[in-house]
């Protein structure tokens, strides 16, 4: 067996085990919850017999012992069916499929933006390293940095939305119309805002380690080379900086796929957008539990197949990977 | 000798600076943790020992903008947001230093414990921190808060319990260090005890890097405190806490109260800050990397 294929075998392993370990600790952590499912269902205020009360334990399966029902879920989890959502009374996967897609496009915008703005925004300040550009873009980094996400959503809500009425205070789509009648330009209206924070938020973090790695690469002893050998700036930001920051950069950027995610968690609560994270507050709150734990498995796939890519990812980039991988072959 | 001066000149004017530079972060870190401490210390006894009267709602006195007699304005129910906002952020210190003190034990000693013992408890520290970072922060904090009902001891467990794996990776990493290296086992070849060179290497070496983490997992859990009580899980709604106060801000913003969300949340980013800046200090002054900046 090759290397390669024997490296493979063994992360697939690493994953499916973890993947099984987080199906265990969120269905233990959702049972353990002090919430009776069947009153969560049937509102706290019924008037219904205990027989009635009883049926509705038997159709969910509540009744049954949690290892039981853990064997239960997790069977229909592998074969596609995750459960019937207690708030939505539709599929789970239905509704977490439907959410996350709408989170995507959130998601998938801030996270390009903020990658981008904060790796070019990184290598400025790192150049030009004390300049007045570079003590700005410090200074307000490390000021987003410390901002909560919802505080920051919430002025910006006020200011561009409120106040300024540039943009609808919430929703991903204007309100009571039907979906075939909204357009991308609505679309486009409503994501601009929440996607906007959700970056802002990310940006800082990867600039200031842009910035680091930057300085580092100027300072190296190869740096002092290219100048004795008469490299202009540009042409050395070009050879050495810009090779050296893109494995860390990307290592960065896949890593912040979890962040984005808790990011948007808060940002499309205060925007009502109506997401994946919505979702995750809205079930935990009335109890949903069928659509918490779909919610949970969603967001650690997601975040396990950021984390692959970013492992193929260190492959292209990194030539001294793909010679580590054939010299074990041999 | 006058050449040689010349020539070393640069070197030993770039070894003045460095001195200077070092012993400049040193004074700038003593003043940093002097503010810092003397504003959380502020912050806990005028919000712990504040009479209830100073944050009861008075109703003659709602939805005022920012004056004289209110710094930070009043919301509906006529509370004194200043005082209001100082009340929560006492509650948002006290679990912020209780969950990060927790975290940063349980990160101290399975950190040890995993370099130290090594073969399969190491394997098993290694992929609970694993486990615990494959799920999104958020999504952990809202299923651990949940799985007890959420509250104040949901927001506490909450915390405590997911910050740990960094920092138990970084001591891990640092005592495996020095456990290889040459001065270590320089001391066993002279004949030192394993206890001798536990305190006389290991804690000196593991303890700035300890504290460091410590103290920036502090603003982590405040954060996360109060997003955890912005969303309904953690600090009952309508106890003067920060995600609390933010959280039914967001009902009267369409009415203009800008001043409900504004204040609170600047301070806690001012202290969240002072302390990140605090921690980066300490970090460049005991990490020798940095020291050539």
């Amino acid at each position: 067996m090759s290397a390669r294929s024997k490296f493979i075998i063994k992360n697939v392993i690493r994953v499916v085990t973890l993947l099984f370990a987080v199906s265990v600790i969120t269905f233990a952590l959702a049972t353990m919850a002090p919430i009776d499912p069947v009153e969560a269902y049937a509102g706290s205020e019924n008037h219904l017999p205990q027989e009635q009360l009883d049926l509705i334990a038997e159709k969910w399966g509540w009744d049954q012992p949690p290892v039981q029902r853990y064997c239960n879920w997790i069977g229909g989890v592998l074969t596609g069916d995750w459960g019937v959502s207690v708030i939505y009374n539709r599929p789970v996967i239905e509704v977490v499929g439907e959410r996350f897609l709408t989170s995507l496009a959130l998601m998938g915008t801030a996270w390009i933006l903020s990658g981008v703005l904060g790796f070019v925004l990184g290598i400025v300040c790192g150049l030009r390293q004390n300049s007045w550009v570079d003590r700005i873009i410090k200074g307000f980094c490390l000021v987003l940095a410390a901002a909560p996400t919802f505080w920051l959503a919430l002025l910006a809500l006020m200011a561009f939305s409120v106040s300024l009425g540039w943009f609808p205070t919430g929703l991903a789509a204007p309100a009571g119309m039907r979906a075939e009648d909204v357009t991308l330009a609505m679309r486009l209206h409503h994501l601009f805002l929440p996607a906007l924070v959700l970056s802002v938020t990310g940006i800082a973090q990867i600039t200031l380690q842009t910035r680091e790695k930057t300085i580092e690469a100027r300072l190296s002893d190869y740096a002092l080379f290219a100048r004795a050998r008469g490299e202009t700036e540009s042409q050395f930001t070009r050879r050495h900086v810009l090779r050296n920051i893109a494995l860390p950069a990307i290592t960065l950027q896949f890593g912040s796929i979890s962040e984005i995610f808790g990011g948007s968690v808060l940002a499309e609560q205060v925007f009502s957008y109506p997401g994946i994270g919505n979702a995750a507050v809205t079930a935990a709150l009335r109890g949903d539990i069928p659509l918490l734990l779909g919610v949970a498995l969603v967001a650690a796939l997601f975040v396990f197949v950021g984390n692959m890519t970013a492992n193929i990812f260190y492959g292209v980039v990194d030539p001294r990977i793909r010679a580590g991988s054939e010299a074990i072959d041999g | 000798m006058a050449e040689l001066t010349a020539f070393h000149a640069p070197v030993a004017k770039a070894e003045k600076a460095k001195v200077a530079r070092t012993s400049n972060r040193r004074r700038r870190a003593i003043v940093l943790a002097v503010v810092l401490g003397a504003i959380l210390v502020a912050a806990l006894v005028a919000g712990l020992t504040m009479p209830p009267e100073f944050y009861a709602s008075d109703f003659s006195q709602k939805q005022q903008a920012p004056s004289a007699a209110h710094w930070f304005g009043t919301d509906f129910l006529g509370h004194d947001m200043f005082c209001f906002s100082v009340r929560g952020l006492a509650l948002s210190i006290v679990i912020g230093l209780f969950a990060s003190a927790v975290s940063g034990f349980v990160a101290l000693v399975l950190g040890s414990v995993s370099a130290v013992c090594g073969g399969w408890v190491d394997k098993v520290v290694l992929w609970l921190a694993d486990l615990l970072m494959s799920i999104p922060h958020m999504v952990m904090l809202l299923l651990i808060s949940f799985s007890v009902g959420g509250g104040t001891f949901g927001v506490v467990l909450a915390v405590a319990l997911t910050h740990w794996p960094s920092l138990t990776r970084v001591i891990r990493a640092e005592v495996l260090r020095i456990r290889t290296g040459e001065f270590v086992a320089a001391s066993r070849a002279v004949g030192k005890s394993d206890l001798w060179i536990a305190w006389h290497h290991v804690v000196p070496n593991v303890l700035p890097q300890f504290i460091v983490g410590t103290i920036l997992l502090f603003p982590h859990a405040i954060l996360h405190e109060s997003a955890l009580t912005f969303l309904g899980f953690g600090l009952p709604l309508d106890s003067p806490a920060i995600g609390a106060i933010l959280s039914s801000s967001m009902k009267y913003l369409a009415t203009g109260a800008w001043w409900l969300a504004l204040f609170p949340g600047l301070m806690m980013v001012a202290i969240v800050l002072l302390t990140f800046t605090l921690g980066d200090e300490i970090k460049q002054l005991t990490d020798p990397h940095t020291v050539q900046e």
